[in-house]
């Protein structure tokens, strides 16, 4: 076989790809709000060097769209005149990663927008809504992931070191929600909670939704870890020492974990992640104006946007890259801890 | 035979538990589906009253959970608010859509995986091995959203494929044979998307165990006594190497009414999986707990099936399971 892929390698793809969506502000030309009526649902433009006379240009340009004749939703490039990119320019403000107040992006234009993966029913930029999307889909994600592993090893440090009847009833519920079909658990418990609520609400109630429900596979792996961990001679040792549970836990028991504890991470982040788009998709999760990579697919649900503009895809290959990162880490991570069991425990498969 | 007994009580444990868990939860929601008719002022108050009490939601829910229990043993799983009809035959239609869709797929998905994840593994390393094993691993990433996302695209933009629902309009003036051709042509496109979205891990299984046991020794010996190689490969090795595929092969007839929720959603078939997202989302109680129940006796029984199919296939667990 080829030789293990390392767990630094897709970290480092991984912090990247978060890095960008991370720093949407910047390299999302325009405000992922900001409504263009003038312009709905115009295709993926082109960047050229070339103009339509042969010339060479030094400086990369476009050619703003303008309705072909005798049709109503069908767009031709303007030949007439040429609009030059600009990089690094100042435009719509922002606040870097939340807090920092700037004004500069990538690129930019003078005059006409500019849309790289088309625009949608309002005229807004699908490029910065898929960047800004993504902070709202990969947050959902990754503190969904960190309340699922916080409950998953609460429970499962629970179950593994006190044994007993709490063992056996946690391990119980715990075979319960792994036989009850995720998406299922997601919808149940997302019935249960309001339907109509703010952006910042659903977002909040998607993140504890997605949380609660994968918690029984890393409560049974850490019970596993833990299981083995207290019956080990320097832990049986420290006990007649005289240590107390706390410091058991803290100094043995829980540092054992840490390896199994990651690579759930690395298996549920993208999971949540694709949680939240169901969700999302369903008309269940964040709701528009925000930007989420679910809400974007939403207009897919509507016959002639499926026909007519095929730009409005692109948001569901956003997810592919962060997809493959993670699940190559969790696969990398999982050889280092165990070489020979590979296939069996890469349960890439998301039910 | 004790293993046997003490696998299916577990399966019914486990259902019960399901049960009162979706019960449970539906008791914890906000709100029920004569909540709105509260906000129409054409509609008395007693009038709600009367509703809630006709359908016994004024009850606590200990008695409506025995009640329901009792009726659900006997095939009655209660009364839909909004379809204002027992649950179980609404029940029934969608279940057999999705059966359609995810029998096939099912079938499909392991009839291919079977001679790839062989093939995969006897050529271990090797050039058709690489070049499955970067087909299924590129597949994994893709997720099944997107999949059929994608599909549908592809179907609207080239026409080939209708994009929803069952059958097309004027079906019943068809003759049998244009009948079963409509039906194959709607079906496509969601099959492709549930095949794709499941074959990869089913390849991946397939390949890994069956090179595992490619190594043991009595192969080698077999190989030695001049057993033609195929034979070898499907006779024995796939026979060697099937305890874990079983477990799959369980698991695969499990998720047949479950597996699909979401697929049907995008490409609008009419299965359980979009009445399951329309009931939650008007509240309807019992199309939701029936639905959920459902698919979670498929699931157990799947289960209980595989632990069935070990128990026949693989004599060890024969004999420590009468050896306890």
């Amino acid at each position: 076989m080829t030789r293990p892929p390392k767990p630094t390698k897709w970290l480092v793809v991984l912090l990247l790809l978060h890095g960008i969506v991370a720093a949407a502000g910047f390299f999302a030309p325009y405000d992922p709000i900001e409504q263009d009526r003038e312009r709905p649902y115009f295709p993926p433009m082109r960047i050229h060097l070339i103009d339509a006379h042969g010339h060479l240009h030094l400086r990369p340009f476009f050619y703003p769209l303008r309705l072909r004749e005798g049709s109503f939703d069908r767009y031709e490039e303007d030949t007439a005149t040429t609009i030059q990119l600009r990089f690094l320019a100042s435009g719509a403000r922002y606040r870097l990663l939340g807090v920092v107040p700037a004004r500069l992006h990538l690129f930019g234009t003078a005059g006409s927008r500019i849309y790289l993966l088309g625009s949608d029913a309002y005229g807004r930029d699908q490029l910065s809504r898929i960047l800004y999307g993504g902070q709202v889909s990969l947050l959902a994600g990754l503190l969904g992931a960190g309340v699922t592993l916080l409950l998953g090893a609460l429970i499962g440090v629970a179950a593994g070191y006190f044994g007993g009847w709490r063992d056996e009833l946690l391990m119980r519920l715990a075979e319960l929600f792994l036989a009850l079909p995720w998406l299922y658990l997601l919808f149940a418990l997302r019935a249960f909670l309001p339907l109509a609520v703010s952006p910042l609400e659903a977002f909040l109630l998607v993140v504890v939704v997605i949380g609660m429900v994968g918690w029984a596979r890393p409560a049974r792996l850490v019970r596993g870890v833990v299981l083995s961990a207290k019956e080990r001679d320097f832990v049986r040792a420290a006990r007649g020492f005289g240590a107390s549970n706390l410091y058991l836990l803290q100094r043995h028991i829980l540092p054992e974990t840490a390896s199994v504890v990651l690579t759930q991470a690395a298996i549920l982040v993208p999971q949540f992640v694709l949680a939240e788009m169901t969700l999302s998709f369903l008309g269940l999760g964040v709701p528009e104006p925000t930007s989420s990579w679910g809400n974007l697919l939403a207009t897919l649900q509507q016959y002639n946007v499926l026909v007519s503009y095929w730009w409005m895809y692109l948001p569901a290959l956003a997810i592919v890259p962060f997809f493959l990162g993670y699940l190559s880490l969790a696969s990398a991570l999982q050889e280092r801890a165990s070489p020979y069991k590979i296939e069996e425990k890469t349960n890439w498969n998301l039910s | 035979m004790r293993y046997l007994i003490r696998r299916t009580l577990h399966a019914v444990f486990l259902l019960l538990g399901v049960s009162l868990l979706t019960f449970l939860f539906s008791a914890l929601t906000p709100g029920n589906y004569f909540d709105e008719m509260r906000l129409n002022p054409q509609i008395s108050p007693e009038t709600v009253a009367a509703l809630r009490a006709q359908y016994q939601l004024d009850r606590p829910l200990p008695v409506r959970y025995a009640r329901w229990l009792n009726a659900a043993v006997h095939g009655q799983l209660g009364f839909s608010f909004a379809y204002n009809s027992p649950v179980a035959p609404l029940l029934w239609i969608r279940a057999r859509n999705t059966l359609f869709l995810t029998v096939t797929a099912t079938l499909l998905a392991w009839l291919l995986a079977l001679p790839l994840g062989v093939w995969s593994a006897a050529r271990f390393g090797r050039l058709p091995d690489r070049v499955i094993s970067w087909t299924t691993a590129s597949l994994l990433v893709i997720p099944d959203l997107v999949l059929a996302l994608g599909l549908l695209i592809l179907a609207v933009r080239t026409g080939w494929f209708p994009t929803g629902g069952l059958l097309s309009v004027g079906f019943d003036e068809l003759s049998a044979l244009q009948k079963l051709g409509d039906l194959a042509r709607h079906m496509a496109l969601p099959v492709v998307a549930l095949v794709l979205a499941t074959l990869p891990m089913l390849v991946r299984h397939v390949r890994a165990s069956v090179a595992e046991v490619l190594d043991a020794p009595f192969l080698r010996a077999a190989l030695g006594h001049g057993i033609p190689y195929p034979k070898l490969l499907y006779r024995y090795a796939l026979r060697a190497a099937a305890n874990p595929l079983l477990s799959l092969f369980g698991f695969s007839i499990g998720t047949l009414l479950s597996g699909s929720l979401l697929v049907e959603v995008v490409m609008s078939w009419p299965g359980l999986g979009p009445l399951l997202l329309e009931s939650i989302l008007a509240r309807d109680l019992y199309v939701v707990i029936g639905g959920v129940l459902l698919s979670m006796i498929f699931l157990v029984g799947g289960n209980l099936f595989a632990d069935f199919l070990l128990y026949w296939a693989d004599p060890r667990i024969r004999t420590a399971a009468s050896a306890k």
